[in-house]
């Protein structure tokens, strides 16, 4: 099943930052978003990931198929690597998390409590959690922000994996990962940021 | 869902997560009432049930704001958000947690702290009793408030501020429980209000909660 996006039309913060886009994701694809600070790559998103509705258009494909990853990585600083990625395991329905491990050299840390961890081997770990969710479509917002090369190794190989299993991925990055994709530019679809029909009850939430 | 449970246990077990900071706030109000009243056993003894659930009510109010703030802080709620399970279960789940740390032990403790104010003996049972029933919606009604207060930074004193009237119902007909146990009449009527509060509120609330949730993390 592909993720298809048809004249999409997103706000942030009740201003429009793109309209009329559309594109198609399907099985074992890679897309990787770009475009400028600001441009609304992260609404985007966090729109298709269902964190926020859209102003109008249609997202088909995407209900409870999506991990996320945003700029946060959802990790307790006072549980364990294991500890957080077997909670989320378990919330996505998963026990195993060896792979996961395997996947970004997480093994020698297995005990560490996370808070203790640096921003990249945190930002390891919450890649792994791509990885137990189990789900097909990864939605990832700047994954490698704080990876040093070796770990954007790591992250382009488990997301060839990934795509090789009939997984896809929408992500959006300034590096290049090395991965086949095609980029998508969002620049054109640029919004007319005067035209606030339909947001007008942004302002209040 | 489990696994949210035992996270959230788990996690305030452990440095920092504010397990028995509600107990100990519960303890040392109760210890000031007889100092600021004055130590007459016949005094404290009337007004005791209605002090201690004001105690107990404020206690659970105390760890209320970091209920949600920290999981939305570090990100967590976006990705439950994303999960497949339901957020009213997530928020539901949240708040059973909330009583199992808060709540529970707060009903486990006043009979002790009864003992310091001087409650009439015929009050125990009641005490308990309509703590046990009313301290579950105080935790489920506090969701509500954390929910509503999630995206604010610093939301704590509004949460105060919102849950408070809230829990008014539950405040009247508990204390008035307690009191009329601690004098020996009939309790039956508060407390059937209290279960009909409680069981209104469970069954309800995780819906609002969730709503004003998904709208506080746009």
């Amino acid at each position: 099943m592909s993720l298809t996006v048809r004249d999409l039309t997103i706000a942030r913060g009740g201003v429009p930052v793109v309209a009329g886009l559309s594109f198609m994701l399907e099985e074992g694809q890679a897309l990787i978003l770009r475009g400028p600070n600001g441009s609304g790559k992260t609404t985007l998103l966090r729109t298709i990931a269902g964190l926020q509705p859209a102003l109008s258009g249609q997202i088909a494909g995407a209900d409870d198929r999506i991990a996320y990853a945003g700029h946060a990585d959802g990790i307790k600083a006072m549980l364990s690597v294991r500890e957080n990625l077997q909670f989320w395991a378990r919330i996505f329905g998963g026990t195993q998390i060896d792979a996961a491990l395997d996947a970004y050299a997480l093994h020698p840390l297995i005990d560490r409590l996370a808070g203790t961890l640096s921003a990249g081997q945190q930002r390891r770990l919450g890649l792994a959690r791509l990885l137990v969710t189990a789900c097909p479509v990864w939605v990832l917002d700047e994954p490698t922000v704080s990876l040093d090369t070796q770990a954007v190794t790591m992250f382009a190989d488990a997301v060839r994996v990934h795509l090789a299993n009939g997984g896809s991925a929408l992500i959006a990055t300034h590096i290049d990962l090395g991965i086949e994709a095609e980029v998508l530019v969002i620049t054109p679809f640029r919004a007319d940021p005067t035209d606030r029909a339909g947001a007008s009850d942004e302002a209040f939430l | 869902m489990i696994a949210l449970l035992r996270r959230d246990l788990q996690l305030s077990f452990r440095a920092g997560g504010g397990f028995g900071l509600g107990l100990a706030f519960f303890l040392i109000v109760t210890t000031l009432v007889p100092f600021s009243v004055g130590p007459e056993a016949a005094l404290l003894g009337v007004i005791a049930p209605g002090v201690l659930w004001l105690g107990a009510l404020l206690a659970c109010l105390l760890s209320l704001d970091r209920l949600l703030a920290l999981d939305y802080e570090d990100g967590t709620l976006d990705l439950l958000l994303t999960a497949p399970l339901p957020l009213e279960a997530a928020v539901s789940i949240k708040a059973l947690a909330h009583w199992l740390t808060t709540g529970l032990p707060l009903v486990l403790a006043a009979p002790v702290l009864g003992v310091l104010m001087s409650l009439p003996p015929t009050g125990y049972l009641w005490l308990v009793i309509s703590l046990a029933l009313g301290t579950p919606a105080l935790s489920v009604i506090g969701t509500f408030g954390a929910a509503l207060t999630v995206g604010i930074k610093r939301g704590g004193l509004l949460l105060s501020l919102l849950v408070l009237p809230l829990y008014v119902p539950t405040l009247i007909f508990g204390a008035e429980a307690a009191r009329r146990g601690a004098a020996g009449l009939d309790t039956s009527t508060p407390l059937l209000m209290l279960a009909g509060i409680t069981l209104g509120t469970i069954a309800l609330m995780p819906f609002a909660s969730a709503a004003v949730l998904r709208m506080g993390l746009r």
